[in-house]
């Protein structure tokens, strides 16, 4: 499978991230050797084969249904590239 | 005192010990050698006042006779572990001036133990790489350099009629010049290339590292240098900034297979905060180091023998097989039969959980942000300016294979081939192979842009021999093994059991032992 340029600008979307009209046909070119390079995994048999979800057989480990944290909101923003009272802000969202 | 900077890591424990010198004398030492070695771009911060200050604290523990396993040993980390206090990019310019507020559980395992921070090494951006070059603080110089000499009096392969192979030869061959980063250096391989590099050139006595599919081992190879992949689950992962979740995995590259074990031992261990860290008990590695092997079944996987694999690699294969051998191991011909297919099948798993994993990157909680005209145009903008090249394209390629109409086809099917990697081993290990020996990369270090540069998959074929144990979640140890003919070091490696990386010490240490030390001539 390749992919063409509406589908490049459409990952791009997708992914969120903005790309220049004169990049696409470059990226074009590099994800579509990166699926030219895993298209040799159609000819595997993988009829019946369960898919990998843990690489390790253990069992999901689950903590304590409580309150273990809070009360560091300086913490929490101190990174934040802007904030109002407390909060992070944003562009307006809802209109 | 450059005396200090070239001791091991337990020849420097049991000096302190002693009392032969201080704590700060070790890390003053290092702190010097880290300025004048600022050319080869190791570290992308030095943390001299903290490092003089855990210091201290150390000698104050050591008086007292309360010294830790690791006390007063300066150390490197790797710029993807969150330190308190202390800037971490990942090597990113989307992290910009990030500071944690929170100290990753690995790192917090070593300050526990009495080590040192030296400082933050360089790494791929986001550990996406196999050269440190996509580093938003520019590339990694390796301290080896190409020799114009067809043969070194060291050379371990010499004997065995090594010849150079012209695919080995790039731009840089016999690299001499001094001066600038770009142009005629080597790279350290990647994405763990600061660390690598900075224990190769003696900027510390070991340091942290990560490997997704080869990130410690191959740098390790390319520098002369020890690496170890713990199993999946050995290392929590809590504070390490992620690439791909299910095969992210911490460890140590050190100078000697007994410092790789003593680094281990502290950076191992249970971790309630990662749901994936085994709660099992952590051994003391070092009694590995010296231990027999006397009767233990190697395997020799077939599919590692590549076709147009440099005969200088081949020879190395061939000089660890005897070395084995003649300690008293048993060889055995194994198949693999899905090797080829793990580094496809990773570049389908990694992006696809890099592209979830760097979702988080959205200019709003921490790091870059760049305005934008509504919310959505501020991601992408913020996410645009943020990300490298090779960020930008994993991202995307993964955004595209768990796309609807696509995630079967793509990330199911890469999925269940990494099901029949992993069986392939699991069959070996059933059938009574206590580890596998292979090469632990295809060739010995690169020149800065030589790779690369027009298809993003030659870069990728780097990690072949490593990649295949990530996918299978299996321990792994590279040794340095020999030097080429152009007087680079190559590397082998050991794979072994799942939680048995005691016995990847036991054959390291038989490896190092044959094979000897390697180290580069200081030129910086």
């Amino acid at each position: 499978m390749s992919v063409d340029a509406a589908t490049v600008r459409r990952i791009a979307h997708l992914a969120r991230i903005a790309v220049a009209d004169d990049e696409i046909e470059h990226l074009r070119g590099e994800l579509n050797a990166m699926l030219a390079f895993v298209e040799q995994l159609s000819e595997v048999d993988v009829e019946g084969v369960e898919p990998m979800t843990s690489v390790t057989p253990m069992q999901m480990k689950k903590r304590v249904d409580a309150i273990t944290d809070g009360d560091n909101v300086d913490a929490i923003l101190q990174n934040a590239p802007v904030t109002q009272d407390g909060y992070f802000l944003v562009p307006k969202v809802v209109e | 005192m450059s005396g200090l900077t070239s001791l091991t890591l337990a020849q420097a424990r049991k000096a302190l010990a002693n009392k032969d010198f201080t704590a700060v004398e070790l890390t003053d030492a290092h702190l010097a050698a880290m300025e004048k070695a600022r050319a080869l771009n190791a570290y992308v911060l030095e943390t001299p006042d903290r490092a003089k200050a855990m210091a201290r604290a150390s000698d104050a523990r050591i008086a007292a006779g309360k010294a830790g396993p690791l006390e007063g040993i300066p150390l490197g980390i790797k710029d993807l572990f969150c330190t308190e206090g202390v800037r971490t990019t990942a090597c990113s310019h989307i992290l910009g001036n990030f500071v944690p507020p929170y100290e990753s559980t690995v790192t917090a395992h070593l300050w526990r133990d009495g080590a040192v921070m030296l400082g933050k090494l360089n790494n791929d951006e986001f550990a996406m790489g196999s050269s440190n070059e996509t580093s938003c603080f520019g590339p990694v110089v390796n301290p080896w350099r190409r020799h114009r000499t067809r043969a070194c009096p060291s050379s371990v392969l010499q004997d065995s009629g090594s010849r150079v192979n012209p695919a080995s030869e790039g731009s840089n061959v016999g690299a001499s010049a001094m001066g600038g980063i770009e142009g005629a250096h080597l790279v350290p391989g990647g994405s763990s290339g600061g660390s690598a590099a900075a224990v190769a050139a003696r900027l510390c006595l070991g340091a942290t590292a990560t490997d997704t599919g080869g990130s410690i081992r191959q740098p390790a190879a390319f520098t002369g240098t020890v690496g170890v992949k713990p199993t999946y689950g050995r290392c929590s992962r809590w504070g390490i900034v992620a690439f791909a979740s299910s095969l992210d995995q911490a460890g140590p590259i050190a100078r000697t297979v007994r410092d790789g074990a003593m680094l281990l031992r502290s950076m191992a261990g249970h971790d309630p905060k990662d749901t994936t860290s085994a709660d099992r008990a952590v051994p003391d590695y070092e009694q590995a180091i010296g231990r027999s092997i006397k009767g233990m079944t190697i395997g020799i996987p077939k599919e590692y023998r590549l076709d147009g694999m440099p005969q200088e690699i081949e020879a190395l294969w061939e000089k660890g097989k005897d070395w084995l051998k003649s300690a008293g191991a048993r060889l055995v011909d194994i198949s693999l039969p899905h090797t080829k297919y793990a580094l496809p099948a990773y570049y389908i798993v990694a992006p696809a959980e890099a592209s979830s994993n760097l979702a988080r990157y959205d200019g709003v909680r921490y790091g870059l942000r760049e305005d934008g005209r509504d919310i959505i145009d501020m991601y992408e903008r913020t996410r645009a300016e943020g990300f490298g090249d090779e960020v930008r394209r994993r991202v995307m390629i993964g955004t595209y294979v768990l796309s609807a109409g696509y995630y079967d086809a793509y990330y199911l099917r890469a999925q269940k081939v990494r099901t029949l990697i992993k069986r392939d081993f699991e069959t070996c290990f059933a059938d009574g192979i206590d580890a596998v020996l292979t090469p632990a990369t295809p060739s010995a270090a690169f020149g800065i842009g030589e790779k690369g540069g027009a298809d993003p998959v030659e870069m990728y074929l780097n990690d072949i021999f490593t990649v295949t144990v990530n996918m299978a979640g299996l321990p792994a140890i590279a040794v340095p093994a020999g030097l080429d003919s152009q007087h680079l070091p190559l590397g082998l490696q050991v794979i072994g059991r799942p939680f048995d990386e005691e016995t990847l010490f036991a054959l390291g240490a038989v490896i190092e032992q044959a094979a000897g030390h390697f180290h580069p001539e200081r030129w910086w």
